[in-house]
């Protein structure tokens, strides 16, 4: 299941939900991202999506994943619209047969999200308001998997 | 009439997120001239490395013929998560 939604979600009935009625699946691994402060400079971020291709475009990362792992389900849940602090941003649940493959198709998953997926992130701070541009990490997280 | 949108901080730059064209465009690198010539810096950071295009919510990375409806959007580096 991929959504996206401009409410907070609490990840743990999420994932309690993920897991159950799983005869077979040997291994669930989750990821939650949450928003920072960043020490006070971040009073509220803003994400902003393309609807309809940003959907299409986490489908499209998300059948990959699904056949290099081997997955026999995920679930992608991302927050658009006004974010707090400490709020959850992003959800991320695998499932596998094994745990190797739902601890990496997690990792996988979340490095997409992060710089191929189409979403823009703005920092509302006391100073104002700027633009997140990917960091170089973020290249080099996702080159790993080339 | 061409939809075209911005996102990120393109439509900061412009000052706008949505405007139709009409009469609509025959190419992208047309659709890229009017805006140039309506608003260079927003015509310079379209131009910008990093900045895809995707036409009628598909990614192109070329110069594309537009149809008389076609859908643009310029698409800054995507930073989710």
């Amino acid at each position: 299941m991929i959504s996206l939604t401009d409410q907070g979600f609490d990840p743990g009935p999420l994932l309690s939900g993920f897991c159950r009625g799983r005869a077979e699946t040997g291994a669930v691994a989750s990821f939650t991202g949450l928003a920072r402060a960043e020490g006070g400079e971040t009073k509220i971020l803003e994400l902003e999506a393309y609807p309809g291709f940003t959907e299409a475009q986490i489908g499209a990362i998300a059948e990959t994943a699904r056949t290099r792992f081997d997955l026999q389900d995920l679930m992608i849940i991302h927050r658009i619209g006004q974010i707090a602090p400490g709020e959850p941003i992003v959800f991320v649940a695998t499932a596998a047969a094994h745990r190797r493959a739902a601890f990496e198709a997690c990792d996988y998953l979340m490095d997409y999200l992060k710089s191929r997926a189409p979403f823009w992130k703005k920092e509302h701070g006391p100073d104002g308001a700027r633009w997140v541009e990917p960091r170089a990490q973020d290249h080099e997280d996702i080159a790993r998997w080339a | 009439m061409t939809r075209v949108l911005l996102f990120g901080r393109l439509s900061d730059i412009a000052g706008w997120r949505e405007k139709t064209l009409e009469p609509a465009p025959a190419r992208l690198s047309e659709l890229r001239a009017l805006l140039t010539t309506d608003d260079a810096a927003l015509g310079e950071a379209l131009a910008a490395p990093g900045v895809q295009v995707a036409l009628d919510q598909v990614l192109v990375r070329d110069d594309a013929a537009l149809s008389p409806r076609s859908e643009v959007a310029f698409l800054p580096p995507m930073s989710g998560g």
